[in-house]
């Protein structure tokens, strides 16, 4: 485990230093990344600016969803983007070179890609989350923070996992990649605003399909101290996002199908 | 005991068919046709420690998946394959950290660091104890002279200074089994003798047995003493370069240079295949007239600016014994 | 000059623009996964917007049903954003072999022009009408307020391809002179895209900012045919904002002109 965890970090560092080597390219695309994620969180200034709230939600409560959604997503793009990468790899034939490596394919290919660029939606994620902190109403005791960086935790994980599924899929196809993109770009999008807003089916979907009201929805509203129109019960919101870090675990198991039949074909 | 026992491997691939066109290309979301392909086709031989075997053949024969088998990437539909004792897919993380794979067109270093960064990684994932590392890296620099390629980033060496590192790379644990396919493809030629020499040396003073695949009849004739040649899925001969030759055809190639552009040589003993300006290329039986006599006899007899002897490219012997195998 | 240069060029550079349709035409699977994407992210836009609509009694600059359409036809004509340089010409570039380039028998801009055009033209061609079908069928997308509002559309939305196109062109051309190519080429499409109203449909913004935005050439985009379509933009102010999106378009398309002529003499002069 140690020894594993020693060797993501070299492989952390060698891909930051890859990318050193193209400085100039590296800080536009950091700066882009930031300016990027930066005016999204402006438009929704502006639309809370003319509309005053959300059925009820306002600017700082959302924002403290968009918090979450970002920065667990900034952590998963982090530790998975590897498999977000991984579709022109096998296309490539660059896994060949993974299995040949005495190591764990997860491993290999979670710290094949780690872009340092991405620090900027974690950067802006993080800016939104403690100005959200600030400008809520609530009392940040030892419980919340926990809960807060639980959440987070199992936000990560839980958008991981659908980066696994996605280079799963990429065992069978190659060209599903944009569909996925839906799940996982899409995901971020939707959580960045309370499920309660959305219909009632996509709800269902990012529930129970995709439990990304377990990493987000739930455990805001227990920080928030705000009743679920849903009616849920406190407990339960503590405890759910659970749910992402055994999402993670389903991808994973389904990941070494998809090794046992890219064994079985070549391909 | 043998280090590599294949017996009976088989694999048959699916291929997805495709109808032409657009409307094919729709059909083809719903109902795909399977053509099957065998790429290995009850494969059989054993290779005892510190061989150095050539596999070869044309594209497509199966020199790659049974490579990908022997490394433990694909698994075959039936029969048996034992490295070292072990089932390579079954048990890939042994079975992977002794033994070493170059690939010739593609690179297992990281691209933009320098050589000797992609070294300490792979110490790192082979978990390779320091002391022998050191002592590894050294002996590598030393025999394939790396020095001042250690601080370079990969994407700024040369391909031949590439695939010296890439062998350096493959050892840095010790393997006791080497895969190395196509080394030498695209390399000068002076690079092309580096890899060759290294390899001879490889195997000779350290013992570690070496499978060579290769398109470069040169290689073949070079190193191995054995070779196995495949033609769909089929081993068609397992023996040494002579047996290869013989089994072919005994007559050799003789290509001399004339100085002048004479109308035509007349030999009794050699008969004139090709010509090309001052350059004619000459066929012989070597029962008949031996090599060193028929130059004897053309130098004698005419100008001649240089002659070479020349073999008969891979995939012409492969194609006679391929019909001679009367498939 | 150069309008006349375009037309005067119009059969040779349609050989290049059609074998790069025909091209981009293969990735139908390609065209079916991007249009579920794009149905998705409007949906999630739609259910936000109908929400906030929902919070408030105060009148707005645009009903919901007017914002409903734009949010549509955005995702529709996503690909009208300049996303991307042309990742061949990037490579021309990179590799020095641009240089070859100035070999052929054409006129250099207006060549990368039609490529870039041509790629783009098959895609959105093959985008618009599942996504428009979609969700005028099934996710309130009304028909153009009039007849003459729809032909107000197609007239402007062939202006913003212009622009764009015109756009991505400058962006291609930059490359010359920085490495940095990619991120040049992010902070333009990020910007162009808040700017053009493909985030939210530019009138919901603060009334000071919408003066700075009226006087960039992002608004040509999307922004001015959307809201012809609903009707936001009455047909009587259509002369004029075709007139300025045409006229933003010839201006970058003479300030493409004039970088590329100035970064071909400096790589003659440099030898490559």
């Amino acid at each position: 485990m140690f020894d594993g965890l020693s060797l993501y970090g070299r492989y952390v560092a060698a891909s930051i230093r890859s990318q050193m080597q193209y400085r100039a390219s590296f800080i536009m695309l950091t700066l882009g990344h930031l300016v990027a994620t930066g005016t999204e969180f402006l438009a929704l200034w502006a639309l809370f600016e003319r509309f005053g709230h959300i059925a009820g939600w306002t600017l700082p409560e959302v924002a403290l969803f968009y918090g979450l959604a970002s920065v667990s997503f900034a952590i998963s793009e982090g530790v998975a983007r590897g498999f977000d990468m991984f579709a022109p790899m096998v296309k490539r034939g660059d896994f060949d070179r993974i299995l040949l490596r005495p190591r764990s394919t997860i491993l290999q290919i979670g710290a094949s890609e780690v872009q340092l660029m991405r620090i900027g939606r974690f950067g802006q994620g993080l800016i939104v989350l403690l100005w959200s902190a600030s400008a809520l109403n609530v009392t940040w005791t030892l419980a919340r923070i926990l809960l807060l960086l639980w959440t987070l935790c199992c936000g990560a994980a839980l958008f991981s996992g659908l980066f696994v599924l996605q280079a799963t899929s990429a065992f069978w196809t190659t060209e599903s990649l944009e569909v996925w993109n839906t799940l996982t770009y899409g995901g971020v999008e939707t959580a960045k605003f309370p499920l309660s807003l959305y219909e009632d089916w996509f709800r269902k979907f990012f529930t129970y399909i995709i439990p990304l009201a377990a990493v987000t929805y739930f455990p805001a509203l227990a920080i928030l101290d705000k009743t679920d129109p849903l009616g849920t019960s406190r407990l339960f919101q503590s405890a759910i996002p659970l749910g992402g870090m055994v999402f993670l675990g389903v991808a994973l198991l389904l990941w070494q199908v998809g090794v046992r039949h890219y064994h079985s074909t070549g391909s | 005991m043998p280090q590599i026992v294949v017996q009976d491997l088989c694999k048959t691939f699916r291929v997805a068919e495709r109808d032409p066109g657009a409307w094919g290309a729709i059909k083809g979301l719903f109902h795909r046709r399977y053509r099957h392909t065998s790429a290995l086709d009850h494969i059989s031989f054993s290779i005892e420690p510190g061989e150095l075997v050539g596999y070869i053949g044309p594209n497509g024969a199966g020199k790659s998946t049974t490579v990908k088998v022997l490394a433990g990437i694909l698994v075959p539909d039936s029969g048996v394959c034992q490295v070292m004792g072990r089932t390579p897919w079954k048990q890939r993380i042994p079975h992977v950290s002794q033994i070493g794979v170059v690939f010739g067109q593609r690179t297992q270093l990281w691209w933009d660091l320098p050589v000797i960064e992609s070294f300490e990684l792979l110490r790192a994932i082979y978990r390779v104890p320091a002391p022998v590392y050191r002592h590894n890296v050294e002996e590598m620099v030393a025999l394939l002279g790396l020095g001042e390629l250690l601080d370079t980033p990969v994407r700024q060496l040369s391909l031949g200074q590439r695939m010296r590192c890439d062998l350096a790379a493959a050892l840095l644990h010790r393997p006791a089994l080497l895969y190395l396919d196509e080394p030498t493809i695209g390399l000068d030629a002076v690079s092309k003798l580096a890899v060759r020499q290294f390899v001879k040396r490889l195997n000779k003073e350290r013992g570690v047995t070496v499978m060579l695949t290769t398109h470069d009849m040169d290689d073949v004739e070079a190193l191995c003493r054995r070779i196995l040649l495949i033609n769909r899925g089929k081993i068609l001969l397992d023996g040494t370069v002579a047996d290869l030759r013989a089994q072919v055809s005994r007559l050799r190639r003789l290509v001399v240079v004339l100085r002048e552009e004479k109308d035509w040589i007349e030999t009794d003993e050699a008969r004139v295949i090709g010509r090309q300006g001052p350059q004619v290329t000459l066929e012989f039986d070597p029962e008949r007239i031996s090599a060193p006599d028929l130059i004897h006899h053309l130098t004698s007899a005419y100008g001649v600016r240089d002659l070479y002897v020349e073999n008969l490219p891979i995939e012409e012997i492969v194609a006679e014994v391929y019909q001679g195998a009367g498939m | 000059m150069t309008a006349q240069t375009l037309l005067r060029g119009w059969r040779g550079y349609r050989a290049v623009m059609s074998a790069r349709l025909r091209e981009m035409l293969q990735y139908r699977t390609a065209a079916v996964a991007g249009m579920v994407t794009q149905v998705f992210w409007g949906l999630i836009h739609l259910m936000i917007y109908q929400a906030f609509y929902r919070s408030t009694a105060t009148p707005q600059p645009m009903s919901l049903a007017e914002t409903v359409d734009y949010i549509w036809l955005v995702q529709a004509l996503l690909l009208l954003m300049p996303w991307r340089t042309d990742a061949e010409i990037q490579d021309m570039i990179r590799t020095g072999n641009v240089a070859f380039e100035l070999a052929k028998p054409a006129d250099l801009y207006t060549l990368w022009f039609a490529r870039i055009l041509g790629g783009r033209a098959a895609p959105m061609l093959l985008r618009f009408p599942l996504i428009y079908g979609m969700a005028a069928l099934f996710f309130g997308l009304r028909l153009p307020a009039s007849p003459a509002a729809a032909g107000a559309f197609v007239l402007s939305v062939l202006a913003a391809f212009l622009l764009s196109s015109a756009i991505t062109t400058l962006m291609t051309i930059s490359l010359m002179w920085t490495l940095a190519g990619d991120g040049v080429a992010r902070l333009t499409a990020t910007f162009a895209s808040v700017l053009s109203g493909s985030i939210i449909p530019l009138p919901l913004f603060p009334g000071n900012l919408q003066r700075v935005l009226n006087l960039l050439p992002f608004r040509g985009l999307m922004d001015v045919p959307f809201r012809l379509y609903s009707g936001n933009i009455p047909l009587s102010a259509f002369p004029r904002e075709l007139a300025l999106q045409l006229a933003w378009a010839l201006t970058l398309i003479v300030l493409g002109r004039v970088l590329l002529a100035r970064g071909m003499r400096r790589l003659v002069v440099q030898g490559g």
